[in-house]
């Protein structure tokens, strides 16, 4: 498939932002001042950039996410201002406060949430697209989840929904190596998840989740079946993450090197460099242009959010229902 | 006006609501029934024949049956909710939350607030409850007050077809997800019910009998019971209101504790199990709120705190009976004749 320079550049400001904001949270995490805790997505940007630029996000077109969220928000365009204040728990986030780093939603753009509950999601893909289906909106719904939640009976039964009643899901399994601290290599059984979505009669494929190239090759494959009708889909999306399951995790069960080694030699956001330069099809400048606009970005987002004030008290109990 | 069962009444309320949105559907087991058989394509209409006839006129699109996956179910329903559909879907026996339980309780509940009211859940969650027809242990629950715990879900117990029909249309109309209660021993109950549609509002309690010596609060199939016990007590010289709450959330505190300052008594009749159940939550409310107006302490009927026994004789004695509402009554009132 071919993208052009303005589609590039797009998705190389999306991986740059997703990358710069979950490196300055994992650093101002460690001053204490961000409350609760922050699972980061670093490592695995091609993964939600690659799948989400085919999506349209006027609300037809729904993701749902994981505990390892802040990555699809901002692939799919929620406030990135917003969301640090959210993370942040402060007035003006993108939740008012409430919802914080794992329960990250802008549903009027079809992010559907993070979610702190391993599996969360998929089945509210499910119902999304039924909805489309339904109201015959043409939308279809991606469902973020990883190898963890690949494991969960909410997984295997939204699979085997989606199926049999011919829903437009994508179900993108972001295989980042480790469920919390447990090798996925040991917890899916059976070693092969293309078989396990092929045994519900989902054709899938593996892909490269460093490689945003051969992600988004395979989404939009994987999309334009969804979209003419012919039901679910599968990704299985090999990638790394750079942080540990959540911050403060020591990574003692990682061997020494694993994340050196990806940052140095697989990372997603250099190969893209090397691939478009080598091409000659984006110039380093404007690379190198993005990284300072996205770095502004991001210090204005934190500056922001330190000095927004905390929700107010009496905020405590609305918004539970819509009327009571 | 003319006299139908509990089952008619909800097929009733689920047929108007269908006529007037378009985003309405149905989604559960068995729902029409013989999906993919080779037989009869609308088959049973649910497993007590609540939807029968439905998939006919509104068509597999908006009946949907769906494999026998509570979680996908009930998750499907919340993702749908929130993305502009109405859905009603069913979850057969409350029993089974246990199975679905991250949907209903993680997922649906908690959207509203997690995203900073930003957004809503629409659904309605009709679900079978309650002993009496020898379902035994699994089949047989009454989790109200589980659901009532849950702040973001609503909670109706409609204790009549008249209240299962206009409880259900507010349920399907309201913008909040609702966990619909329907008791299985009274789907062939009959009573008057309106050809037309009409809403029954949440949160306001109905006083099914008015009396001035004690109030008794029940809820769901204990509303009859204690029915039956006020008129079988009425001969005695003591005269019980009864209250029915409709839901438990939003509960309608201030008709409870109106009654009470009323009566200066309180039996809450609930075939939901004695520790944390909703009678010990009305009992709390009252002692807290009501205190001064009390003239004796306030009475629970409920079962015993055991699972729901299978043998006939066994389940019987498990489930609150009217003759336990009447020796509560009695407890309270003393020498009723002198009581005033």
């Amino acid at each position: 498939m071919n993208l052009d320079k303005d589609q590039l550049l797009d998705a190389y400001r999306r991986m740059r932002t997703i990358r710069m904001f979950e490196e300055r949270v994992h650093d101002e995490f460690a001053t204490g001042e961000i409350p609760g805790f922050v699972h980061l997505y670093a490592g695995e940007e091609a993964s939600a950039v690659g799948v989400i630029r085919h999506l349209r996000t006027d609300e037809r077109d729904t993701v749902s996410s994981t505990h390892r969220g802040h990555g699809h928000c901002i692939a799919i365009g929620c406030d990135v201002k917003a969301m640090m204040k959210e993370i942040y728990g402060r007035q003006g986030g993108l939740c008012n406060g409430k919802g914080g780093s794992m329960h990250i939603a802008d549903v009027s753009i079809g992010m559907l949430g993070a979610n702190g509950i391993v599996g969360g999601g998929t089945s509210l893909s499910c119902g999304a697209a039924l909805s489309a289906k339904v109201k015959k909106t043409g939308g279809v719904s991606v469902s973020f989840f990883g190898d963890g939640a690949f494991n969960q009976g909410m997984t295997l039964e939204a699979m085997n929904f989606a199926r049999v009643l011919d829903l437009p899901v994508l179900f993108v399994l972001e295989d980042n190596g480790y469920a919390e601290s447990t090798s996925s290599s040991w917890s899916i059984g059976g070693h092969n998840p293309v078989r396990r979505a092929a045994s519900f009669g989902i054709p899938g494929e593996k892909v490269d989740g460093r490689d945003f190239f051969a992600v988004t090759a395979a989404a939009a494959t994987a999309i334009r079946a969804l979209r003419a009708g012919e039901g679910p889909r599968f990704l299985h999306v090999q990638c790394a993450r750079y942080y540990g399951h959540f911050e403060g995790d020591a990574m003692t069960y990682r061997p020494a090197g694993e994340v050196r080694d990806e940052r140095r030699y697989r990372d997603p956001l250099k190969l893209f460099r090397a691939r478009v330069v080598q091409g000659d099809i984006l110039p380093e400048d404007e690379m190198d242009a993005t990284d300072q606009s996205v770095a502004q970005l991001i210090d204005e987002a934190v500056a922001e959010a330190r000095k927004a004030p905390l929700p107010e008290l009496a905020t405590l109990t609305t918004d539970v229902y819509v009327s009571y | 006006m003319s006299v139908k069962t509990f089952r008619e009444a909800l097929n009733e309320a689920l047929r108007h609501e269908m006529r007037r949105d378009a985003n309405v559907i149905l989604l559960g087991e068995d729902i029409a029934g013989g999906r993919g058989s080779g037989g009869q394509q609308d088959a049973w209409g649910g497993v007590l024949g609540a939807t029968a006839g439905l998939y006919t006129e509104f068509g597999p699109e908006r009946v949907i049956d769906t494999p026998i996956s509570e979680s996908a179910i009930m998750g499907a329903a919340a993702g749908a909710a929130v993305t502009g559909l109405r859905p009603v879907a069913e979850l057969m026996f409350v029993t089974f939350f246990g199975v679905a339980g991250d949907a209903l309780f993680n997922q649906m509940a908690k959207f509203r607030y997690m995203f900073g009211g930003k957004t809503k859940t629409p659904c309605v969650i009709r679900t079978l409850y309650g002993a009496g027809t020898g379902a035994a242990g699994q089949h047989s629950d009454c989790y109200y007050p589980v659901f009532t715990h849950m702040p973001g879900l609503k909670v109706a117990i409609p204790s009549s077809p008249y209240e299962a029909k206009g409880l259900l249309i507010s349920a399907i109309r309201d913008d909040d997800p609702v966990i619909f209660f329907e008791h299985q021993a009274m789907f062939g109950d009959k009573g008057e019910v309106p050809d037309e549609e009409y809403a029954i509002p949440f949160g306001q309690a109905r006083v099914a009998r008015e009396g001035s010596d004690v109030s008794i609060v029940a809820l769901g199939r204990m509303v009859q019971f204690a029915q039956a016990a006020a008129e079988a007590l009425a001969p005695t010289g003591v005269d019980c209101e009864v209250i029915d709450p409709r839901t438990t959330s939003p509960l309608d505190v201030a008709s409870i504790l109106q009654s009470v300052r009323k009566t200066g008594r309180l039996v809450v009749v609930d075939e939901a199990l004695p520790r944390c159940g909703m009678a010990s939550d009305i009992a709390a409310i009252v002692s807290e709120h009501g205190f001064d107006a009390l003239r004796a302490p306030v009475r629970r009927v409920t079962p015993s705190h055991n699972p729901v026994p299978f043998a006939p004789n066994l389940e019987q004695a498990h489930i609150p009976g009217t003759e336990n509402i009447i020796e509560a009554v009695k407890s309270i009132v003393g020498r009723a004749s002198h009581a005033h």
